[in-house]
């Protein structure tokens, strides 16, 4: 077994200022990625002037990323939003809260009044605390009773929650981060966890380039620096992921690298999976994902001998081709081998925002909360005696609308009213020529909660400035489960306000009222909501019912389910091999993987798993639109290590602007070669949609295959008729069938000399 | 023995459907999502059809008799808007329906004649054509309260 990953405390003061200066060190965790380090925020006269690691925190023993340590700068800046704004006349012009307010609560009701609840939307973020998620999930589903309630989160997570509930009945990430210590073979896949998630990686290295090193195998189509260190790196073609790993089960199971015994007890569906992988040789898959066959194999004696596997999944498998299908093969591979529930057995379905785990407990995902079914009435009966609201109330007549669907009924007009919070969809969703002309149309009612005027604030109808980390008080949960308590340091600036403030008082105007005519909403704070929360949890996977904010004030970051039996919280789930698949605990019924067909009630009942996890079998297919003779080149979007999301806070971090101030295209050598071009030189990409103009940088992507980050977009760059330069503009409207997760890493380019 | 002419009657009905769904995919072009299954869907149909080609060798030719009815009652070309979406698939969903119940027929012909090649294309096929159903009416369940409710 591994050794306690040793602390190293990072700190990062503003200039000219040294630790005898700062006047209180408040607790907090990190939100610029999901790994959630624990931090705590230094203040002086008033203001924040730096972050210092916790080593105490199990996330991160005190280390902190670039991100971290520099990012906390943009609270501080100087063009925040202090003031709502309304539409007048055509332009934003500064109102009261009142008036703002009073708008966005009339307009609602005139909405509810002519077309029901259905016409009203709600847009989230990977960036609100739990009370917030859990309030506005309340007000939606028990108080407006609308089904289109989704987010950013849904670009990002949709697929780890997706692939959880196919195979375990469940949402919950089985792993703890500590795996990383035990493990002795790694596999990461579609996780370029260098730029994603640096504190885990500098884990990871530790044990790479430590003693005892683990094994490390990496699927990847660029040599990133995780790949670098690999022991087998796999840089398929993008688009057939599930090629591969069909390709890697088949060499698990013809082998006989499987544990028989945990496959018979613990599992439904060997049969089915090894009938689907049989055809699925080495030599077959090569040929499908442009490799060799021997890189499969030694791939899979890796996979196959591991004592203690850990793996890891992230974008390279979420937003391609098939993303529901691909990373339940990665949990099917952790199933085969009985390598769950014990220390370096973990699976990490990661997730890509700080809090998206917690839209997906909350509901405010869409979801029912509390990891409920929405096809189980008990659990709608459950919500609505909590509630105390008629179970009619909640919508779950069909799945929740999904993020891509609720633009498309806002594209079709039957949306009339849109609430964005804490986001950027003029920049972060595929295909932004068409986002743009939805944000501008005369029938949408716009209504944007930020901290900043984001491109997608500048077409707003009213703008609420908001309070940002920091400035507010809540909780929020990383991918291996830790809830973390962020307490409010400095006061928000000018009359910007929480967004828990903000749904308080919209749910006030709104005047919801329980089936007793008491209020909805029976919370006025933070802490209330967490209360409320806890209630809600109680009994389900995510259980939060013996945390509390003080329990969080002595110890903060402890890993739900926490419980009166378990008040320490749970380092691992499963450890007994039970998973929650039985039809009364289970959080879906499922779906077909290759259509997203939903598997009903009855037909779950009649294969009743009973509390064994679920062999997920999927074929493989080809995307729809690939590399050809037009457009040449596979495009993969994704992030780069200094900036998040839209760069609304990392581009007003002096030094993650530094490190990386523009957009650029990166290709192979052999690629750029044959296109005439150098390092530096300006191109145009083009998709079938759009092109946009970025400079090139010579990388090593699998050649054939090139990268756009996907941050950058306008507020300060000339617009976007003079210079596009948005990954997004290229990017094609589809998303998987299953989770629903829009495809990034899908679609063809061609690539041109300028 | 009257086998061939349902296997005509399947083997048409598969051709119908997967020229319809490819239709219907294609005019819903908007809707990324119905596009890209259905012409999953289509692709499928496709392969059912030709799965049966060996049979009339085996059966008789069996070009059915009787005017195709289904298709061309329900399918005259594809709508628009919400409600139109609903329509069309629930155009396509009759139409899985009449396959499924034309494939138990042969499958219950297939276990008479004890022929497995043919017994194992039905059950495989029939499979298939049992998830087009479920992925309609997934879909269908979806879209409804939106076009019925909501838009105008």
């Amino acid at each position: 077994m591994g050794e306690q990953w040793p602390p190293r405390v990072d700190v990062s003061l503003a200039d000219g200022v040294v630790e005898h200066d700062v006047e209180r060190w408040v607790s907090s965790a990190c939100l610029l990625c999901s790994n959630g380090c624990g931090l705590d925020i230094a203040v002086a006269d008033g203001r924040i002037v730096g972050v210092r690691g916790r080593g105490e925190d199990r996330v991160n023993h005190g280390r902190l990323g670039p991100k971290g340590l520099f990012g906390w700068q943009a609270n501080n800046a100087e063009d925040r939003l202090t003031q709502p704004l309304v539409r007048r006349g055509g332009r934003l012009e500064e109102a009261s809260w009142e008036d703002a307010m009073g708008l966005v609560a009339e307009r609602s009701r005139r909405l509810i009044e002519e077309r029901t609840a259905g016409a009203i939307g709600f847009y989230t973020s990977g960036q609100l605390f739990l009370e917030e998620y859990y309030t506005l999930a309340v007000i939606g589903k028990a108080g407006l009773g609308t089904p289109h309630m989704d987010g950013n989160t849904r670009l990002c997570t949709a697929t780890a929650a997706q692939a959880l509930k196919e195979t375990f009945g469940s949402d919950g990430q089985p792993g703890s981060y500590a795996d990383v210590e035990h493990c002795d073979t790694l596999f990461l896949v579609g996780h370029n966890v260098a730029e994603t998630q640096t504190v885990l990686w500098s884990r990871m290295l530790d044990r790479l380039q430590g003693p005892d090193r683990p094994r490390l195998v990496v699927v990847d189509p660029r040599r990133t620096p995780v790949a670098a260190e690999a022991d087998v790196h796999l840089a398929i073609r993008t688009g057939t992921n599930v090629a591969l790993l069909n390709a890697l089960l088949h060499e698990l199971i013809a082998h006989g690298w499987i544990d028989r015994a945990f496959v018979d007890d613990r599992t439904v569906g060997f049969d089915e999976l090894a009938a689907t992988v049989e055809p699925w040789s080495p030599d077959r898959a090569a040929t499908v994902c442009g490799i060799t066959a021997a890189e499969i194999r030694h791939a899979a004696e890796l996979l196959g001998d591991a004592r203690r596997l850990l793996s890891t999944v992230l974008q390279g498998v979420y937003q391609s081709h098939q993303a529901t299908a691909a990373a339940c093969q990665v949990n099917n591979v952790h199933l085969l081998r009985g390598m769950l529930g014990r220390p370096g057995c973990g699976i990490y379905q990661m997730n890509g925002q700080p809090t998206a785990q917690n839209t997906r407990e909350t509901g405010a995902n869409g979801d029912l909360p509390g990891f409920r079914n929405w096809e189980n009435e008990g659990h709608v009966d459950e919500l609505a005696r909590l509630w105390n609201v008629d179970p009619m109330v909640i919508p779950h007549w069909a799945p929740p609308t999904h993020a891509m669907q609720i633009w498309r009924y806002a594209e079709q007009g039957s949306i009339g009213l849109l609430w964005i919070s804490a986001t950027n969809p003029a920049v972060s969703l595929p295909e932004l020529r068409r986002v743009r002309s939805i944000l501008d149309r005369d029938d949408l009612f716009v209504v944007v909660s930020d901290a900043w005027l984001t491109e997608t604030a500048e077409r707003a109808d009213v703008v609420l400035p908001t309070a940002l980390w920091g400035e507010k008080t809540g909780t929020f949960t990383n991918a291996d489960r830790t809830v973390h308590l962020s307490e409010r340091a400095v006061d928000p600036p000018g009359a910007a306000r929480s967004d828990l403030e903000i749904f308080l008082d919209y749910a006030r105007r709104m005047d919801l009222r329980d089936r007793d005519g008491s209020p909805l909403i029976r919370w006025e704070d933070a802490e209330g909501a967490f209360e409320g929360w806890k209630a809600c949890s109680r009994g389900r996977p995510c259980d939060y019912s013996a945390l509390s904010y003080a329990r969080l004030r002595e110890h903060n970051g402890i890993q739900w389910p926490c419980t009166e039996q378990s008040p320490d919280g749970t380092e691992r789930l499963y450890v007994d091999h039970v998973f929650p698949t039985t039809p009364e605990a289970c959080e879906a019924f499922g779906h077909d993987l290759l259509t997203g067909a939903v598997i009903e009630e009855q037909e779950y009942r009649a294969q009743d798993p009973g509390g064994r996890a679920r062999l997920r079998a999927a074929e493989y297919t080809e995307a729809d639109e690939v590399p050809g003779e037009e457009y040449p080149f596979a495009l993969a979007t994704g992030r780069t290590l200094p900036h998040f999301h839209t760069r609304t806070k990392t581009r007003r971090a002096p030094e993650l602007q530094a490190a990386a101030p523009d957009p650029w295209v990166e290709i192979s050598a052999g690629d750029a070669a044959a296109l005439s071009v150098e390092e530096g030189d300006l191109v145009a990409v083009e998709s079938p949609r759009a092109r946009i103009e970025v400079p090139v940088r010579i990388g090593d992507p699998r050649p054939g295959t090139v990268f756009v980050p996907f941050h950058f977009g306008y507020f300060d760059a000339p617009g976007p008729e003079e210079h596009p330069r948005a990954a997004n503009e290229l990017t094609l409207t589809q998303w998987d069938p299953v989770s629903k997760q829009p495809m990034f890493k899908a679609g063809a380019v061609r690539v041109a000399a300028i | 023995m009257q086998l061939a002419a349902y296997l005509g009657l399947i083997h048409r009905a598969e051709g119908e459907l997967g020229q319809a769904f490819r239709e219907i995919g294609d005019g819903h072009a908007e809707e990324p999502d119905v596009l890209h299954v259905c012409r999953t869907l289509a692709a499928q149909c496709e392969v059912h059809h030709e799965r049966l080609s060996p049979f009339p060798a085996r059966y008789g030719e069996g070009a059915p008799d009787e005017p195709e009815r289904l298709h061309s009652t329900l399918f005259s070309g594809v709508r628009s808007g919400g409600l139109g979406l609903l329509r069309d698939l629930q155009d396509l969903y009759l139409m899985t329906c009449e396959c499924d119940i034309t494939w138990t027929v042969v499958g219950q012909a297939a276990q008479a004649l004890r022929d497995t090649d043919l017994l194992a294309v039905v059950t495989e096929c029939q499979a298939e054509t049992a998830v087009q159903g479920k992925w309609l009416k997934t879909r269908m369940k979806q879209a409804a309260p939106q076009a019925l409710v909501v838009a105008s």
